[in-house]
């Protein structure tokens, strides 16, 4: 009965199999949670800092940051924010997909794009496809802290001060629930006219913050001010990003390794059904070759 | 008297959100005080203790490292770069840290490590300031 014991043996791997899977999707079920905790932590100060940029923008004064004016598009930088490790689904593969698309989309027009990659598999894939790599962070962890972005964020913005990059987007897989993430492109710089429609209505109820021909009083000038705080906006935005791409990895990994478990569970039951089909047939044919050879006798 | 909303956010959390009549502040042109209908302002904030008083006077205390203040006709956001409530903060902590800081300044090595140091003194300070404001208003209660 050789192919029952193969069979036996198969099953015995494939219940191996999932045992690390529903492992793995325990894990990631914890650590979703922790990381949609995280998201929402920082979610105010985000959340607030865009409010505040909005209603700069919205503002009338006399100087304007390099970081609101439009300029002509030569070179567009994108921020990738990938996992670290795959086994989350189609999730990093849908991202860059959608990236690179957005990247022919650009060259078709004459312009030239640039990388800046944090996580691991971002700054793996893009070495491998080549392009421009400006900056790349690897192994972000579950728990990543600002200060592991500066160093790629100020590149980026230096480049885009040296008037390098014309416009960055942050590109990056948006939790909208456990069971779908989305990878969405965000423009980042040069400042978006509308940023957030939904606060503008609110506004626009108000009616004092929508209607220009006011500024505001800047304490201590203008210039250092928005300095400050336009850079302190794109870090937020960019951490809030990474906060969220974090979630959204824990969560795909819970479904991609729920289906896992059950699609292994699933492979077991046929398995089981064909073993007991062969011992069951193995026995009938010992029965019939034993009532077989009393007959003769 | 009129009311504004006034919330307070940090990069790790939301600290406080309500709606209040006063907030009091120190930018690093000086202390301001901001009632409702204020022009619109932007002001860059230095470490310091920001004060909240709600409806009925009652006030709170939080501390902040720095940060950006913004005052629109009926809200103020205060966007930390860390905040704390006044309570929360350890008056020892403070001052080891400033002790700490004022030794690193006495054997200091280079320009870059001078410029450091002072802001730690700063923060330290700062803090100690926020917690005496706090006691002097237990001592009034």
């Amino acid at each position: 009965m050789a192919a029952g014991k193969e069979i036996k043996s198969q099953i015995g791997s494939i219940k191996n199999t999932q045992k690390i899977t529903s492992a793995m999707e325990m894990v990631a079920a914890s650590k979703m949670r922790r990381a949609q905790d995280r998201m929402a932590a920082s979610q105010p100060y985000a959340g607030r800092i865009r409010r505040v940029v909005s209603h700069v923008s919205r503002a009338n004064p006399e100087y304007r940051h390099d970081y609101q004016i439009e300029r002509e598009v030569k070179r567009i930088g994108y921020i990738v924010v990938t996992s670290d490790r795959g086994l989350c689904g189609g999730l990093n593969s849908n991202l860059l997909r959608r990236v690179l698309r957005e990247v022919r989309e650009w060259r078709d027009q004459g312009v030239e794009v640039s990388f800046c990659a944090l996580g691991t598999k971002g700054s793996v894939f893009f070495r491998k496809y080549g392009g421009d790599l400006k900056a790349a962070v690897r192994s972000l962890g579950d728990a990543p802290e600002a200060s592991q972005l500066i160093g790629s964020i100020n590149v980026m913005l230096a480049a885009f001060d040296e008037g390098e990059l014309d416009r960055i987007d942050l590109v990056y897989n948006e939790f909208v629930n456990t069971m779908t993430q989305k990878p969405v492109v965000h423009q980042l710089l040069p400042l978006p006219k509308s940023l957030d429609e939904e606060d503008e209505a609110e506004d626009a109820e108000q009616d004092d913050v929508s209607s220009g021909g006011w500024d505001y009083i800047y304490e201590p000038d203008v210039k250092t001010l928005l300095d400050k705080l336009l850079v302190r906006y794109v870090e937020a935005q960019v951490y809030q990003a990474v906060v969220e791409n974090i979630a959204s990895e824990q969560a795909a990994r819970m479904i991609a390794m729920k289906n896992a478990s059950d699609n292994a569970g699933d492979i077991i039951d046929d398995l089981q059904l064909q073993y007991n089909k062969a011992r069951q047939a193995a026995i009938t044919q010992e029965i019939s070759e034993i009532v077989g050879g009393a007959a003769a006798v | 008297m009129a009311t504004m909303q006034c919330s307070i956010v940090s990069a790790e959390r939301n600290i406080f959100a309500g709606e209040v009549e006063r907030v009091v502040a120190v930018s690093v042109m000086g202390e301001l005080g901001i009632l409702r209908g204020h022009e619109p302002s932007l002001l860059e904030l230095k470490p310091g203790p920001v004060r909240v008083i709600r409806e009925g006077g009652e006030e709170e205390i939080f501390y902040v490292s720095g940060g950006f203040l913004e005052v629109q006709p009926h809200e103020v956001s205060v966007l930390a770069d860390s905040a704390e409530r006044a309570r929360d903060l350890d008056a020892g902590e403070a001052e080891k840290a400033r002790d700490e800081a004022r030794s690193a300044l006495a054997g200091r090595s280079g320009e870059l490590d001078h410029q450091h140091a002072l802001a730690e003194i700063e923060a330290a300070t700062a803090r100690l300031r926020t917690l005496s404001q706090l006691r002097n208003r237990k001592g009034q209660k």
